[in-house]
């Protein structure tokens, strides 16, 4: 094939036997990436929110979020760091079933999550919906790890991972896309996974202008 | 700011640190000034169109105009470190973008607070980019960098290091041997602890260092939960991250 740069001699060395998307690599581990130290919250004093443009906003305790009805998921990761892992076992909370306890202003388009430590992140609020975003709880089959996020992590596999809020606290809807924390870095508004949107650069133009 | 589009770099150095660490040189045909602490990725692509990309802390200052060096560890099986390794050589041409990264970075504010780095293994990589840019501008706030390797030969930057100590009062040189120590070796060789990091910490006197800690993902993890039982606010410890998980 002519027309691309190509680098002479490289070959794969990695297989893997699921389709990944571009620039990424299959990994088993589960990779820890985080931009400070790791925040440890005692189940006592654990509260989730939901808030922002909501006619009334609703926080749940521990006990009360583990009284909600929980499901399994088994998502397939992939970070911007370019490690993917496939078929991961999960138990959590549907965001579905948290917005069935709110009612949603009209103007209610986006999402920020916030987590203890003061990460946040943005997501559009359509992309939490449907089935495809969950509050985590368990991970292959234990409590989630305070190195992963626990006691409860976002899980919003469909977009690269940094979407999914360690140490989540809770959810505040917005009528603007607002960037969280590494979108003010320069990392991509959305970040589609199958579009490489890593960086801001990487992202459609109407999302760029924002 | 200017678009992170790829770019074709051209290897005009490439340097033995260790033997599994290189540094590669790389003249880009658009050089932005980074700051010290931000990576690059890198894009190889095979005859059948075959992409592997991975991301590599720039090395060198942003004063080092024109090109960059990446010190890259040669991972056994690598696909793309392997590839570095054994197919480039001077005059060949990798892909690159960036500067990417605007969180653990360091920018040498002449008011800044004092810098203490702590580096794992090749996670030394972006803090040398830090005391290379306050060496490059002539800053002396205080810093300190405590190096853990497991022996002396992992020491990448070794001479450097050690001339940078000898010549600025300002800077302190801690490394920390954990599988073996040379002979006659006084200072630290045991894993990263409290007790090590309250030590360091306390070098500074009353002043609360920024802390910037790279390494594998264990290690950050003592430097972070160390450093925080030192006393040190969350909020001046910067961290980053690589590799598995142990368990």
């Amino acid at each position: 094939m002519a027309g691309f740069f190509t680098n002479k001699g490289f070959q794969p060395k990695r297989q893997s036997s699921h389709p990944l998307p571009p620039g990424q690599y299959e990994t088993t581990d589960f990779p820890v990436l985080t931009a400070g130290p790791t925040p440890r919250i005692t189940l006592s004093q654990w509260e989730f929110r939901l808030e922002g443009l909501v006619a009334e906003p609703v926080k749940w305790s521990w006990a009360e979020f583990n009284q909600l009805p929980m499901q399994d998921f088994n998502p397939d990761i992939h970070c911007v760091t370019k490690w993917s892992k496939f078929d991961t076992h999960w138990r959590g909370v549907s965001v579905d079933t948290l917005l069935e306890h709110v009612r949603l202003k009209p103007e209610a388009q986006f999402v920020t999550e916030f987590s203890y430590g003061g990460y946040t992140t943005n997501v559009p609020l359509a992309d939490l919906r449907g089935g495809r975003a969950f509050v985590g709880v368990q991970f292959e089959g234990q409590p989630l790890a305070a190195e992963h996020g626990g006691p409860a992590r976002l899980v919003v596999p469909h977009l690269y991972f940094w979407k999914s809020a360690k140490w989540v606290q809770g959810l505040r809807f917005t009528a603007a896309d607002e960037p969280g924390f590494w979108e003010r870095g320069g990392y991509s508004m959305y970040g589609d996974p199958w579009k490489e949107q890593r960086y801001r650069d990487d992202d459609e133009p109407a999302a760029s202008r924002l | 700011m200017s678009r992170i589009t790829w770019q074709q770099a051209t290897v005009t150095g490439i340097k033995a640190e260790t033997s599994h660490v290189k540094t590669f040189t790389l003249r880009l045909p658009q050089f932005t000034p980074h700051l010290a602490g931000q990576h690059y990725d890198l894009r190889l692509t095979a005859e059948d169109g075959y992409q592997a990309e991975r991301s590599y802390s720039i090395a060198s200052p942003p004063e080092q105009t024109g090109e960059i060096e990446l010190t890259v560890e040669i991972i056994t099986d690598g696909e793309v470190s392997g590839y570095l390794n054994e197919g480039v050589g001077i005059g060949d041409q990798l892909e690159v973008r960036g500067p990417i990264g605007g969180y653990f970075v360091w920018a040498g504010a002449a008011n800044a607070p004092p810098l203490l780095l702590v580096g794992g293994g090749s996670g030394v990589v972006p803090l040398m980019a830090m005391l290379r840019h306050r060496r490059g501008v002539g800053l002396r706030t205080p810093a300190a960098l405590l190096f853990s390797v497991r022996t002396a030969e992992d020491v990448i930057y070794r001479a450097e290091l050690e001339a940078l100590a000898r010549a600025d009062s300002t800077f302190t040189l801690l490394l920390d041997y954990t599988r073996q120590a040379p002979p006659g070796w006084a200072g630290y060789q045991r894993r990263l602890d409290a007790p090590m990091l309250a030590e360091v910490v306390a070098h500074f006197g009353p002043a609360q260092p920024q802390v910037f800690a790279c390494g594998p993902t264990g290690f950050v993890e003592a430097a972070a939960n160390g450093l925080l039982a030192a006393g040190l606010p969350p909020e001046l410890i910067l961290t980053e991250r690589f590799g598995p998980t142990t368990g």
